[in-house]
């Protein structure tokens, strides 16, 4: 028997057939990857772009870098019972994780009363429908996608020399994003509260409520306190002054929000997390979250948890808004984790 | 050529539906992992479920191999080549029962809920809550889908070339 040659001599155009699959599947891979186009926006663009503007911090997150953990419970009472089947907003009382933060990557930035204040909530009922929320004490987002936050961020990055925004930056973002002018208003306009305790916490994203017969309702949500709400006071000397007062307020008694769903009207834009809803949109009390503890991230219940917002229970699905999955997405890269002692940690609770 | 020297019709049946399957998985996977765009969510939620789906196939396939074992590869075959292929699947089928297996470890140590199909089904977690893990295991999991996407190029590549070069009935066996 003639042995056969290990590669028998064949045309050029079998060879052809033989490359031409696997490497137009190489092709089609690196493209889903995003590898030939090197302008479209990623995750880790996305990503690259707060590390370039706030400066590299190992194991921190990368944006509400500084915060802490507090616990308590949510009990639902069944007035959105009717729109959402997700069990928590059954009545009944769920154990919350959550975490208060300042927004941005500075881990050790110094408190400031016009800084973005957010509080972050997982809300685990017993069957493991987990719900986990993002809120900011802000009325609206300031940008529709994640192409113009990244261009925000540049446009807004502190100037080494002056360690402020570069005023010809920002105008220039402004003029070329005419329709986020409302929002910028909105936003420097804003009422500011005293600290984290009487301040309200907004979703910001819409989501949708889905009923039993699987009607979608479009909402957004807030925490609302139920604290009374005092004006800022002066501790502009105190480096952490926020995060000691809400320590010390939650030391001092449990405090309360109510979640106030509100349910999109007929004229508002529900993908677009830049623009506030009409005023006579109709609110739903939902709830009352109760935090009684608080604590240092350092080993505390919080840390290594990412409060990703479409970590949604049965009930809840997200709406198209693309900063939403934005935020999910830019989210799933980087888990905050244990880190060494720093030299400047943020305020731990006294014992 | 006798319809002894070809596979099975169950193992024809499974080889094809996961080629489709995995080919899948890899693409929305590497996708996923990079969008920050609209169909984020909605491939997150086909991933998981198509990752077990593969799992529970590929144990599947791993008995039924055994069951019905593959046609012998041609007797002139060098042995080198014959070592290769050998090598080659075995690595394939590591890959397909670690790939999910990985993404569900990670998935637990990440501290996930892990929904199955939508939001209605979870799967309990098979690791503790670790972010160091959890970075440990996304690393190990982006590198064997590295791996794997190219073991599947190495695979197609391969039968190409039995099938249009050495003409020797191996691609045939999987076709009919």
């Amino acid at each position: 028997m003639a042995t056969k040659p290990l590669v028998p001599p064949a045309s050029p155009l079998r060879w052809l057939g033989v490359v031409a699959a696997p490497t137009a599947l190489a092709l089609g891979f690196l493209w889903a990857g995003g590898w030939l186009t090197p302008h479209r926006l990623t995750q880790t663009s996305l990503l690259d772009t707060l590390r370039t503007v706030d400066g590299p911090h190992p194991g921190f997150r990368r944006n509400h870098a500084k915060g802490v953990c507090v616990t308590g419970w949510f009990e639902g009472n069944g007035n959105a019972a009717g729109i959402s089947t997700a069990s928590i907003l059954q009545p009944g009382r769920v154990p919350v994780v959550g975490r208060f933060a300042l927004a941005g990557g500075m881990p050790f930035q110094a408190d400031a009363p016009a800084k973005v204040r957010s509080l972050a909530l997982r809300l685990m009922p017993p069957d493991g429908q987990e719900w986990r929320i993002g809120t900011n004490d802000i009325p609206v987002f300031p940008v529709r996608t994640p192409q113009e936050f990244r261009a925000l961020q540049l446009a807004s990055r502190p100037d080494p020399a002056t360690g402020k925004p570069d005023p010809a930056r920002v105008k220039a973002f402004r003029a070329a994003h005419p329709w986020l002018q409302t929002a910028a208003q909105q936003l420097s306009h804003r009422p500011l509260s005293s600290g984290f305790t009487d301040d309200t916490y907004r979703s910001l994203d819409s989501f949708l409520f889905v009923a039993k017969d699987g009607t979608e309702t479009a909402v957004r949500w807030a925490m609302v306190p139920l604290q009374t709400i005092a004006p800022i006071d002066g501790h502009a000397d105190d480096h952490d002054y926020l995060f000691r007062q809400l320590i010390d307020d939650i030391h001092a008694q449990p405090r309360q929000w109510r979640l106030m769903v509100t349910v999109a009207g007929r004229h508002d834009i529900i993908d677009d997390s830049s623009q506030s809803w009409a005023d006579d949109d109709r609110q739903i009390d939902a709830g009352t979250l109760t935090l009684t503890t608080v604590e240092s991230e350092e080993g505390g219940p919080c840390t290594g948890i990412t409060f990703d917002p479409l970590v949604l229970p049965q009930g809840i699905v997200p709406s198209g808004d693309p900063i939403l999955q934005a935020r999910s997405a830019a989210i799933c890269v980087h888990l905050p984790h244990a880190r060494a002692k720093s030299p400047r940690s943020p305020p731990s609770p006294r014992p | 050529m006798s319809s002894a020297k070809s596979f099975s019709l169950p193992s024809r049946i499974l080889h094809w539906l996961m080629a489709v399957m995995i080919l899948a998985m890899l693409f929305i996977g590497v996708f996923m992992a990079s969008t920050v765009g609209p169909n984020y969510y909605r491939l997150v939620t086909l991933h998981h479920p198509l990752g077990i789906a593969i799992l529970v196939l590929a144990l599947l396939r791993l008995a039924n191999r055994f069951h019905s074992p593959p046609p012998a590869l041609p007797a002139e075959l060098p042995p080198l080549m014959k070592t290769a292929a050998k090598a080659s699947h075995i690595l394939l089928y590591a890959l397909m029962i670690a790939m999910p297996l990985v993404g569900w470890g990670m998935l637990s140590a990440g501290g996930y809920p892990i929904p199955l199909w939508g939001q209605s089904v979870l799967l309990p977690p098979i690791l503790p809550h670790d972010p160091a893990l959890w970075a440990c295991l996304r690393s190990t999991h982006t590198v064997l889908a590295f791996l794997l996407f190219g073991m599947v190029l190495l695979h197609v590549g391969a039968a190409l070339f039995h099938g249009l070069i050495r003409r020797d009935g191996v691609l045939r066996s999987m076709t009919r």
